[in-house]
């Protein structure tokens, strides 16, 4: 499926680029109480689902008790993984100037170390978002996710390592940031990646030690269902923070980008690209705060660091200047986005059919002012 | 809160143990106690406000019950205090007014400051219930363990309540030897402990207090601080320690005449009011470049905590008076001056307090 991108002049992507600065500005100029209140209110129902759900398992020998917690521990892992952890490492609640909610010390009840999280995903995925070779998030150096990315008959087995990346999301995000693939490929050693591994297995150690033997150990006779409930809601969380996601850059109608054509943008540029390589989820109030208001993943990747509560009221206006521009705006109910996914990741299992047109446009921003074509300017 | 029983004691003792740190990663106990009640940690120092009162019509006296993470502090010293206001947590200094050996309570009187953003705050909105973060007290302006014979504590406005709580303190301690407590204020009203100093006087023969008043004839004394008052109220001032808090004036003052008595080593100072953040006369130059950010700003002389917020960061602060280092940032090239203490810090990569140091040319800051 190809997506017409429309040819916008350099003056007309720096203009809509200003219109997004504005709207941050009052946004930014508008936070305090509301916005604290929120993220604390999300924060004691989360940590209060954590403690029911550790409380039930005392009893998960009974179904219902082990239904209820394994229910309320998947919600509680949740919410902390991506409307609080995801959300507050990006320092969407520095200004808050509280050291629990700080971007930059904050921890979260995942595998993977924050610190290697704020460097793979604040600075790296979202700088170079959508960029092949750049952006990691793009297969997360397993997967072919982009026609750019070569095919090798490795990638046959797409379908297969999607499964078991969802499966162990938790995992594959925590290695995510040693570039495994740098090792294999030998450009970089092991001996180099030390220190990271050494925090990985710090955090996997603490995460493994509370799930699966000391809460067990602590339920007695409820041990074995306290483990399988414990499993669970690490599963649960894996499989719905893969799907929502991988429903952020990878539906069809996102764009892919080189190197190249983004080395130098402006400002303007660099919020169009994040636009066109983003796509939002529709969904309920309840649906979004799940998602961590990664639903609304194009105002996320505008914005990174506006509290994403806000992320609803702000995209009347970031859609209402798309239409304006007429710049397409990638949205769908999660079936369908998520179906668009897993075609994708079947699809791009085989080599590319040589008949089929390129997914994308070749330059979908105009970078240089020597490479505009005049007429195409003039027209618009 | 835990008191001090037996079963509170070994709830600490559970809570605190490593196993239940391990069942409470990543976050910590902590995080779920301050859920139950704010003021409710293992680590933290926090205190609920008791009571709230009004001694004059410009400042609020707060009676803070704290946590037992409180460790007190000595007679003379400051705490950072930590509210929260419309989501922002800010920090200010304030030194108790109560005796050091006041049991689970600390008071202070915090007077609002036309543009205090805190102070204002406090004296607006601070009820019984509300909860506010303590730092562990700080500061030399002490008095030695060993209580000297003759003492002497001069205060103006605001900078009342340290010497304040030298003298309850010396009160509390039974102590024998002469204090004479000098306070200025512009009028009568505006004196807050004014009916509990004339008890102490009272109580105390040993005590002697004396108001002066700036703008009222009706004081013990009138004017601003002079060689004079200090004769008239405190006659063995040429061998007794001096501790003097208040405005700038009042602490030059002072400074100029215990130098010209040739008694300096007598005085101790305390002065409570930031330093003025604009440099008079300096027009700034050069710009001010954030190398994380890669933001290029030119120098408008205001503090660096101020450009970098004027440049849209949001650097971690505390005090924003050169006292917490929470601001603490690593300059990486130029030149800055520290307004406190008027340094010029020219070396590359040094750390500096960015709420007290205004540029001096071009400067770049790591942040």
């Amino acid at each position: 499926m190809t997506t017409t991108v429309p040819k916008l002049t350099p003056e007309q992507i720096e203009s809509f680029g200003e219109e997004l600065d504005a709207i941050r500005q009052r946004v930014v100029a508008d936070l305090g109480e509301r916005d604290a209140g929120y993220i604390r209110k999300v924060i004691r129902a989360q940590r209060g689902l954590e403690a029911a759900g550790r409380g039930l398992m005392f009893a998960s020998f009974f179904p219902p008790a082990w239904l209820g917690g394994a229910t309320a521990l998947s919600l509680s892992k949740i919410l902390d993984n991506m409307e609080i952890g995801h959300n507050v490492m990006h320092g969407q609640y520095d200004w808050m100037n509280d050291p629990d909610l700080s971007g930059k010390a904050f921890e979260w009840d995942t595998s993977c170390p924050g610190d290697q999280w704020r460097h793979s995903h604040n600075y790296m995925h979202h700088t170079h978002t959508n960029i092949v070779g750049k952006d990691r998030d793009l297969g997360y150096g397993i997967l072919r996710m982009s026609e750019d990315q070569r095919w090798h008959p490795y990638y046959l087995g797409n379908p297969l390592y999607a499964a078991l990346l969802a499966t162990f999301f938790q995992y594959g995000v925590a290695f995510h940031d040693l570039e495994l693939e740098r090792v294999t490929a030998g450009k970089a050693t092991l001996g180099e990646k030390r220190d990271m591994i050494g925090a990985i297995w710090n955090k996997v150690r603490q995460q493994t030690l509370k799930d699966y033997v000391l809460f067990p150990v602590l339920t007695g006779p409820s041990a074995p269902f306290t483990l399988a409930g414990n499993a669970t809601a690490n599963l649960t969380r894996n499989l719905w923070a893969f799907t929502i996601i991988f429903c952020g850059h990878f539906p069809d109608g996102t764009q892919e980008f080189t190197e190249e054509e983004t080395a130098e943008e402006t400002r303007g540029q660099w919020y169009y690209r994040q636009l066109l390589g983003s796509a939002n989820l529709t969904g309920g109030k309840l649906f979004h705060i799940l998602a961590g208001n990664l639903s609304f993943q194009i105002e996320h990747h505008l914005f990174p660091d506006i509290p994403a509560h806000r992320y609803a009221e702000i995209s009347v206006e970031v859609r209402a200047a798309c239409e304006r521009y007429g710049i397409p705006y990638n949205t769908g109910p999660l079936p369908k986005q998520f179906g668009s996914v897993v075609r994708k990741i079947v699809r791009l299992a085989l080599p590319d059919r040589r008949d089929r047109p390129a997914e994308h446009g070749p330059r979908a921003i105009p970078v240089r002012a020597s490479e505009r074509d005049p007429l195409a300017a003039a027209e618009v | 809160m835990f008191t001090e029983s037996t079963t509170a004691r070994l709830g600490r003792r559970v809570l605190g143990s490593p196993l239940l740190e391990a069942l409470a990663a990543p976050h910590g106990v902590d995080r779920y106690l301050e859920l139950i009640r704010p003021w409710w940690s293992l680590h933290a120092a926090r205190a609920e406000v008791a009571d709230v009162r009004r001694q004059t019509g410009d400042s609020v006296t707060l009676t803070l019950r704290p946590n037992e993470n409180w460790q007190g502090f000595s007679t003379g010293q400051f705490v950072r205090l930590t509210v929260e206001i419309d989501g922002v947590r800010h920090t200010r200094c304030y030194s108790p007014a109560c005796s050091e050996h006041a049991a689970g309570h600390i008071e202070f009187t915090v007077k609002a400051h036309p543009e205090g953003k805190v102070s204002g705050f406090l004296n607006r909105a601070a009820r019984p219930g509300m909860v506010v973060g303590l730092s562990a007290a700080d500061g030399d302006f002490v008095l030695p363990a060993q209580r000297p014979d003759h003492l002497l504590l001069i205060s103006g406005g605001s900078g009342i309540t340290p010497v304040m709580s030298m003298l309850r303190t010396l009160c509390h301690e039974g102590h024998a030897g002469a204090v004479t407590f000098l306070h200025y204020a512009q009028t009568r009203d505006r004196v807050p402990y004014r009916r509990g100093l004339a008890e102490m006087a009272i109580r105390h023969p040993n005590v002697r207090v004396a108001l002066a008043y700036t703008r009222e004839a009706d004081g013990t004394l009138t004017g601003h601080l002079s060689r004079e008052h200090v004769r008239a109220v405190a006659p063995a001032a040429d061998r007794a320690p001096a501790y003097v808090c208040g405005p700038p004036g009042l602490i030059e003052s002072a400074r100029r005449i215990w130098a010209e008595d040739g008694i300096e080593q007598l005085l101790h100072v305390e002065s409570f009011l930031p330093p003025s953040l604009a440099l008079p006369g300096d027009r700034p130059e050069g710009s001010v470049s954030f190398a994380r950010t890669r933001e290029l700003v030119p120098n408008t002389g205001r503090s660096l905590l101020e450009q970098a917020e004027q440049a849209g960061l949001s650097p971690q602060f505390g005090c924003r008076m050169g006292i917490c280092h929470t601001c603490t940032c690593r300059k990486t090239a130029g030149s800055v001056r520290n307004l406190v203490s008027g340094e010029i810090s020219s070396a590359d990569e040094e750390d500096i307090q960015i709420c007290v140091s205004v540029p001096v040319g071009d400067v770049e800051i790591d942040l």
